[in-house]
């Protein structure tokens, strides 16, 4: 059994180490988008259902603000699913060479889940966080700041402190959620397969499915939750509460 | 090597009592609120998914410390 916290360097190109979840990275996305450019040119029902069914799940959060945010939310939705289920493919994980490092044999695999690299969920974390700020200061202007930085009174101030703090570790919690959920089920994939070989990882595997989608829906519909609170700006939130 | 396994199993062991405690309160209460209000299931059940995410991140942060504590 070999588990590996860090995604293995294949090749370094120059002082650039491409690791395995870099190539599987590339190789899923470009996989993804060259079924959808085959779904969409053909107007095929199951393209127009699938983007209608999450721009209404979507509206019933944002409001009429969601034609602005649906292109990343279904962007993120698409890119963590299918980073997540590739993971779950036969070969993904298991192909790979070994590298003699002294005494020690490693087994590097050629190909490893994209989200299982804390890399990859951390720069989605900060594209995200990144968007929110943008989207905030495009909607509200300089307001949006007052959040952050509110000297009408000493509460308020620190209210305005914690939501800075909380700014920053909503990127840790992003990136740790979603590392943590894919490489756990790669982990207690790779446990159960080595302790029964037969039939026993079979239930997990469907479970790996399941939480591989609930982890992109619930990655996509934090991001627009956050972009619709940080859009509304604070007489707006008092009206609708009012009623 | 013991005492690191020792501490690897208290990690997630401690570390998963509060998200259970937490999830199982949380899908109690939304149960009994679809139960009461069966029309609302759906949006009480996106609510649900997204405040159980919150709640289980709390276990998976255990998990990694655990992790980084078993593998580095």
């Amino acid at each position: 059994m070999s588990i590996s916290l860090a995604a293995e360097p294949i090749i370094h190109i120059g002082d650039f180490p491409v690791t395995n979840s870099f190539i599987t990275g590339i190789l899923g996305t470009s996989l993804v988008a060259l079924l959808f450019l085959i779904l969409t040119k053909k107007e095929s029902k199951l393209s127009y259902f699938l983007i209608r069914g999450f721009y209404n799940f979507a509206s019933g959060i944002a409001g009429e603000k969601t034609r602005e945010f649906f292109p990343l939310f279904f962007t993120f939705f698409l890119f963590i699913l299918f980073g997540n289920w590739i993971g779950l493919l036969p070969g993904v994980g298991s192909i790979g060479f070994f590298e003699h490092h002294g005494e020690e044999v490693k087994f590097i695999p050629l190909l490893r889940a994209v989200t299982s690299d804390l890399n990859t969920t951390l720069a989605l974390a900060l594209i995200s966080m990144s968007a929110v700020q943008y989207y905030g200061i495009k909607h509200l202007g300089l307001p949006y700041f007052k959040k952050f930085f509110n000297f009408s009174s000493p509460i308020n101030g620190f209210v305005g402190i914690l939501e800075l703090v909380s700014e920053f570790s909503k990127i840790i919690s992003y990136a740790f959620r979603l590392f943590g959920n894919i490489f756990a089920g790669e982990v207690l994939l790779a446990v159960m397969a080595t302790l029964i070989p037969v039939l026993i990882p079979a239930p997990f595997f469907f479970m790996e499915v399941f939480v591989g989608f609930i982890q992109a829906v619930v990655f996509s519909m934090l991001t627009i939750v956050f972009l619709n609170i940080a859009t509304i700006s604070h007489g707006e939130e008092v009206a609708t509460h009012g009623h | 090597m013991d005492i690191k396994l020792l501490a690897v199993a208290l990690a997630i062991g401690l570390g998963a009592i509060g998200p259970g405690i937490g999830i199982g309160i949380l899908s109690g209460k939304a149960l009994e609120a679809i139960g009461r209000n069966p029309e609302a299931a759906g949006k009480i059940q996106t609510n649900m998914v997204l405040a159980l995410a919150f709640c289980e991140a709390i276990a998976i942060y255990a998990l990694v410390v655990a992790l980084i504590i078993k593998f580095v």
